[in-house]
């Protein structure tokens, strides 16, 4: 039923490791690309010109980098940036290197999606907090971030998705994990269903993702019965 | 004369091209409850709103104690904490329970003792017959607890002056009553307030006095009895016609 080669790689413990660098890749590059996404994204919202704080130059400077590696292609931006992954890391090749390529790719995406959330929340409520004296750092922090939690953590799973879908293209560059096997085992090589293998184990690895991302936004949702 | 909380001095506020208060003057004296009442339209909630320095004048100064109310003022958070400010549309914030959304700002922006805000909320909640809501999200109450409670947020920073604007306006008819109490009582108090309605009943009740508004401009003000049983200007009797209504029964086609 399966090929000789499927068999072997679960044998020799190559698609188990595939998973692991799968997810390890794309939750270190969630993790950092929020890092660096967030506080973008809360500077795009407030500085706008409806923010708390409105700065015209910030914004445009701010928003036009976010689009500036936005509107570049991932496999482009990922052999661009192969110096840059060289000079943060060390080496332009493996994981390390990959997490660099991923993070460029996804943090800017990641401050639009924050920003997008920050605008859900009503002005009329962010009005209140300014009216009751609070700075605008406790706005930011108390009540901002807060009330758009869970717009937050649903932007925040789909930005996952789409790094695990970027995590696989940097299999061509020499990144590791399932894109990687399904690439040279299967693509390469002429195994089928070692690239079925690895389609399948995405679909669960986003399916997890998904079903606990939409589960914890319910939980904190507080704006209707749960 | 008491003293003198509130003093507007020639305010301009324009929207664009539109202008919508003209030179406007206004002084509320501690303790005042002055009602501003007028037809949908007019100003008055841009009125309150400048107050709070959430819109932007283009002249005359607002002044809280002799302080410049102004979005340009260095100390404008402490200025907007004495100010307490309750809205049409309560704007209570949606994830927090009833107890932190009045507890966020004594604790945050006036850096008080956590204990010690959080024992005068709950007995102001205690006050407004809210205390088994304390820990219930704004959703789960009806819109009349929700305005008691965003009532109570205002209370909790304990302003100089409290500023209503159309509080009961969102509200269903047998949840407005529970609301003005809540005022009428504070009125009684002693606190100092301005506040905007549309209910005539009520600002006859709890006024002071009775700013009538129309245009951006002051038409007229004056003692309640006096202002609703003898108003002087056209524009006023005119406004205050709204308000009954008669049927001419000699009229009626019968056949």
């Amino acid at each position: 039923m399966f090929s000789d080669m499927l068999i072997k790689l679960w044998d020799n413990g190559i698609i188990q490791r595939g998973i692991w660098e799968t997810v390890y890749m794309t939750v270190i590059s969630s993790l950092i690309a929020y890092v660096i996404g967030l506080p973008i994204g809360v500077i795009l919202n407030i500085t706008d010109k409806d923010g708390i704080r409105p700065i015209f130059i910030v914004n445009r400077i701010l928003s036009l980098i976010v689009n500036f590696f936005r509107s570049i292609p991932f496999i482009i931006l990922m052999v661009a940036m192969l110096p840059v992954a060289k000079f943060i890391v060390g080496v332009s090749l493996g994981n390390q290197a990959m997490i660099v390529m991923l993070v460029i790719a996804a943090a800017p995406y990641v401050a639009r999606m924050v920003e997008s959330s920050l605008k859900e929340v009503d002005a009329g409520v962010i009005e209140a907090a300014q009216s009751m004296g609070t700075n605008n750092f406790q706005i930011v922090w108390k009540v901002l971030l807060p009330e758009a939690k869970p717009s937050l953590i649903v932007g925040a799973v789909i930005s996952m998705v789409t790094i695990l879908g970027y995590s696989a293209m940097a299999a061509t560059i020499g990144g590791t994990g399932l894109g990687q096997i399904a690439i040279s085992y299967g693509h390469q090589r002429f195994n089928p269903d070692v690239t079925w293998c690895c389609v399948f184990l995405t679909v669960i690895i986003v399916q997890i993702i998904q079903e606990l991302g939409t589960w914890i936004a319910h939980k904190t949702d507080k704006r209707y019965a749960s | 004369m008491s003293q003198v909380i509130l003093e507007i001095s020639h305010l301009h506020k324009v929207f664009d091209t539109v202008t919508v208060i003209e030179d406007l003057s206004l002084t509320v004296h501690e303790g005042e409850v002055v009602v501003i009442i007028g037809p949908s339209g007019c100003g008055k909630s841009t009125l309150l709103r400048c107050i709070n320095a959430l819109e932007t004048i283009q002249g005359g100064e607002i002044k809280l104690h002799g302080n410049t109310v102004s979005k340009n003022s260095k100390d404008l958070h402490e200025i907007r904490q004495k100010i307490g400010m309750v809205f049409q549309n309560y704007e209570l914030f949606p994830h927090m329970t009833v107890l932190d959304n009045v507890m966020l700002a004594p604790v945050k922006a006036q850096g008080r003792k956590k204990s010690e805000v959080r024992e005068e909320a709950l007995a102001l909640l205690k006050r407004v017959g809210l205390e088994s809501k304390a820990d219930s999200y704004p959703r789960q109450l009806s819109g009349g607890q929700k305005q008691r409670t965003a009532i109570v947020r205002a209370l909790c920073m304990h302003p100089e002056i409290l500023l209503f604007d159309e509080v009961t306006a969102a509200l269903d008819p047998q949840m407005v009553r529970e609301v003005l109490e809540v005022i009428l009582d504070l009125a009684n108090a002693g606190k100092t307030m301005l506040v905007v309605t549309h209910e005539m009943q009520f600002a006859r009740a709890v006024a002071d006095r009775i700013v009538f508004f129309d245009d951006g401009q002051i038409i007229e003000q004056a003692a309640p009895d006096e202002f609703f049983d003898h108003p002087k200007t056209d524009k006023a009797k005119q406004f205050l016609n709204t308000f009954t209504f008669e049927r001419d029964r000699s009229t009626t086609n019968r056949a």
